[in-house]
């Protein structure tokens, strides 16, 4: 249990700013100023530079295993990826996917 | 711009964030019933569900809180894994930037790792589409995406009861960023990127607050942009 003393709210209330603050900072503060090509240039790839790098140890050291690779997820990550790479298509991927990690999981116990 | 585009701009982005829904409900669901077995009442858990609306972040700091943190250290790490908002802000300033003051703020209030990653995909694929259209088709995303979160995660603070661990849930989060990772994988430059992502973060596991995600970020998109460059100059003019 979180300790009766940890000041929730005051957590709750600077994350939830915090967070906002990071969300509108370039986005409220430079708004349409122009910003260099090479700046541009470097954040048409954010998308690609940050989710891999989130998922990848999700991926390989599950803590639901404690941390040891798991083959049905490894399974499925393949899957995932591999069908939105092909049919551009989140909903696929969900499906065949979520099938590939339940399968497995199923099969090898 | 026809009100008509504008809708279906808005529509196009409805029904993309529609399959969400599948990802976002357990995930909040798991949230409310972690937040609530942690101790947190009701309107606490919904405070955090709606001021923050940021899963990885908002599980981290019950993770944080459960282990008696100071409070200083639980704000630095729940903040450090929303860093990677900022870049999201960075990249559709000098998209999104030309919107008035008050519906920046909104998206800012909304830009979760679905809207930025369906949207910033929108308007690499579609860049010709006008301002309003933009604007249309980020709101359509968000149109399922964040109420669910909200929703959810209230039933999983009333329900409260321990989800079973064969239910896997801890994999719904893969899931979503992967399915989101294919098609940007446009160009070799976007797959270079994502393999430096992808070992950078690896590699930098043992950096404390969960900063060697942002390094190893800040380290992709150099290689994206080099490689740009080197492989297809037209491209980067």
């Amino acid at each position: 249990m979180i300790p009766d003393s940890t000041p929730i709210w005051l957590i709750i209330v600077l994350l939830g700013l915090g967070t906002f603050g990071l969300r509108f900072s370039f986005l409220g503060f430079i708004g349409d100023r122009q910003m260099p090509p090479w700046v541009l240039r470097h954040l048409r790839y954010t998308a690609v530079a940050v989710f891999p790098g989130l998922v990848a140890p999700m991926v390989f050291f599950p803590e639901a295993t404690g941390g040891t690779p798991d083959p049905s997820r490894l399974a499925c990550a393949a899957v995932t990826l591999g069908v939105a790479y092909v049919t551009k298509s989140v909903l696929w991927a969900f499906i065949l996917g979520g099938a590939t990690l339940y399968g497995l999981l199923y099969l090898l116990g | 711009m026809s009100s008509t585009t504008t809708k279906s701009a808005y529509w196009a982005g409805a029904r993309d964030g529609a399959p969400f829904i599948l990802i976002m409900a357990p995930f909040a669901m798991l949230f409310g019933v972690i937040a609530t077995e942690a101790g947190l009442n009701v309107i606490e858990t919904m405070g955090m569900s709606v001021l923050i609306i940021a899963g990885a972040a908002q599980f981290t700091a019950i993770q944080l809180m459960l282990d008696e943190a100071p409070t200083v250290i639980v704000l630095i790490t729940a903040l450090a894994v929303n860093l990677r908002m900022a870049m999201y802000s960075a990249s559709f300033a000098p998209i999104l930037g030309k919107a008035p003051l008050w519906k920046r703020a909104l998206i800012a209030y909304l830009l979760v790792d679905q809207t930025y990653a369906l949207s910033s995909l929108r308007y690499e694929t579609k860049p010709e589409e006008s301002l309003s259209g933009k604007l249309a088709y980020l709101f359509g995303v968000v149109t399922p995406v964040v109420p669910v979160w909200y929703a959810f995660s209230y039933v999983g603070a009333v329900v409260g009861t321990q989800i079973p661990e064969s239910y896997a849930l801890d994999f719904a989060i893969p899931i979503a960023f992967l399915a989101l990772t294919g098609p940007a994988l446009r160009t070799l430059p976007h797959v270079l990127a994502a393999l430096v992502s992808c070992v950078g973060a690896l590699l930098l596991l043992w950096v404390p607050f969960n900063l060697g995600l942002i390094i190893a970020a800040f380290l992709a998109m150099m290689v994206g942009a080099y490689a740009e460059l080197k492989l297809m100059p037209k491209a980067a003019s």
